[in-house]
């Protein structure tokens, strides 16, 4: 009550007055623990959801590629879930999950899935079918030909998928605000709500931005170590 | 599943359509955002995808740039435009969303064009056309489909996208999610993502129509050339842009 009359006093309000600059250090150092906490769920989020993507896709992908009556489907329904906006897949799913950050990896889940399931597939199809056949030739059972033969060949695609997976989960992540789990997102959102700070909605934007870019460098070295042949042909 | 059925309730009921903010209103919106988004992105984007395409140049700024784009969330675009001296409103989410827009458009401007056959311009040349004649009668037929491809990206993001500006205290159809799930009216909520989804979708079936109208060549029904093909999946093309 105090501090009201004693503003009003005054000419302006004193939020009037209130920097309000784009980056702000000390913003990043007092909030440092929030921020670190928000990341984590960020990462969290998005490592679960591409690693179950990818569990999900691989199979599909044997799958669709086995019978061409399920790759129609298949790329259909992936094609979709793709269109279908992101804040009302959450909307979706929320009834059924409530206020929990499963809500938002469902979610997550069903985006990545639908983006790897296409890179898996593409990936499996470009595989020779007659090193294929000569590997079967060579007496190789399924699991030996998926593990020798398909893999190490469609890796390069793979890795692509999983690259334009994780990119975009890390950025859709965000949409996560709306259940109160959107990782960095909350920072967005919560600079937004408090009276417009700058300072926090710059530290999530740009930690979105630096965290894909981690990522994706990340999974580019990954795929670097796991195709060295690539590396010789190169040289 | 109760949430699903007020949805349906709220969906059938005509006030909920016609009064003021209502879903025609927001939908009003929702487009006229959408569109003049996307005619800038075009406005801007195309004559530099076919400037970069046809000398053939700048096209590692083309992939970067589109990644780039990929990874920032529009969510982060949309706040940082309402918090610029642009002022929160329908101005800062068009703005937002042609930045948006441009990616696809031109990646898919720079990669059609460059992929013209070589042989085909110069024999366009060598018919004495000039270089505006070979762009607007050999290049852009033969780019078409991709460019289209590009438009049709970002026009379903820039739709998908308006939804997210109702987080931002923006217009549009994602107001009815926003606000059901404020309210904790979840029929609300669902049935605003039912629009939305259903606007998406709904451009990506009009663009889709449109590309199959404006591509010059032996015309196939789409949806029985998407048929033809099935079995092969494409791999995600460098700027199909994320899901929205």
């Amino acid at each position: 009550m105090s501090a009201g009359s004693s503003s009003a006093g005054g000419v302006a309000l004193a939020l009037d007055a209130a920097p309000n600059p784009w980056f702000d250090p000390s913003y990043v150092i007092d909030n440092w623990d929030t921020i670190l906490r928000y990341l984590g769920e960020h990462v969290r989020l998005t490592v679960l959801a591409v690693v179950l993507g990818a569990a999900i896709a691989l199979p599909l992908a044997l799958l669709a590629r086995r019978s061409r009556y399920l790759a129609g489907p298949v790329l259909g329904l992936s094609t979709v879930i793709y269109t279908i906006p992101s804040l009302a897949m959450f909307a979706f799913i929320f009834p059924l999950t409530g206020l929990s950050s499963t809500t938002v990896l469902v979610g997550l889940v069903a985006y990545s899935l639908v983006i790897l399931v296409r890179n898996f597939l593409a990936g499996l199809q470009g595989v020779p079918a007659d090193v294929r056949e000569a590997g079967r030739a060579m007496g190789y059972g399924r699991l030996r030909l998926f593990w020798h033969i398909d893999l190490p060949l469609a890796l390069p695609t793979f890795m692509a998928g999983l690259r334009i997976a994780t990119v975009s989960t890390v950025a859709l992540t965000t949409v996560g605000v709306l259940v109160g789990h959107g990782g960095l997102g909350q920072l967005i959102t919560g600079g937004f709500n408090a009276n417009f700070y700058r300072a926090e909605i710059v530290t999530g934007a740009v930690g979105c931005v630096l965290l894909a870019l981690v990522a994706d460098v990340l999974l580019a070295g990954v795929e670097r170590l796991l195709t060295p042949w690539a590396r010789a042909a190169r040289a | 599943m109760s949430a699903f059925g007020d949805a349906v309730v709220y969906l059938n009921d005509p006030f909920n359509w016609t009064r003021t903010n209502g879903i025609l209103d927001l939908l009003r919106q929702h487009l006229a955002i959408s569109v003049v988004a996307v005619l800038a992105a075009l406005v801007l984007a195309l004559p530099l995808g076919i400037a970069l395409g046809t000398s053939g140049r700048g096209g590692g700024a083309v992939v970067v740039l589109s990644n780039v784009s990929r990874a920032i969330p529009t969510l982060a675009l949309l706040t940082l435009f309402a918090v610029s001296p642009i002022g929160f409103g329908p101005r800062a989410t068009t703005i937002a969303l042609a930045v948006f827009a441009i990616p696809p458009i031109l990646t898919n401007t720079y990669v059609g064009f460059r992929g013209v056959d070589a042989d085909v311009r110069e024999a366009a040349r060598a018919m004495g056309m000039r270089r505006a004649q070979v762009i607007r009668r050999v290049d852009l037929p033969l780019a078409l489909p991709l460019v289209m491809t590009g438009v049709r990206t970002a026009a379903v993001q820039v739709v998908a996208t308006a939804s997210l500006a109702a987080l931002v205290a923006g217009g549009g159809l994602g107001r009815i999610v926003a606000l059901g799930f404020g309210q904790q009216n979840y029929g609300q909520m669902i049935a605003g993502a039912i629009l939305i989804a259903a606007l998406a979708l709904l451009t990506e079936l009009a663009l889709v129509l449109l590309t199959w109208a404006v591509t010059p060549g032996p015309r196939r029904f789409p949806f029985l050339q998407v048929r033809a093909r099935a079995g092969t999946a494409e791999p995600e093309p460098t700027a199909a842009g994320m899901p929205l």
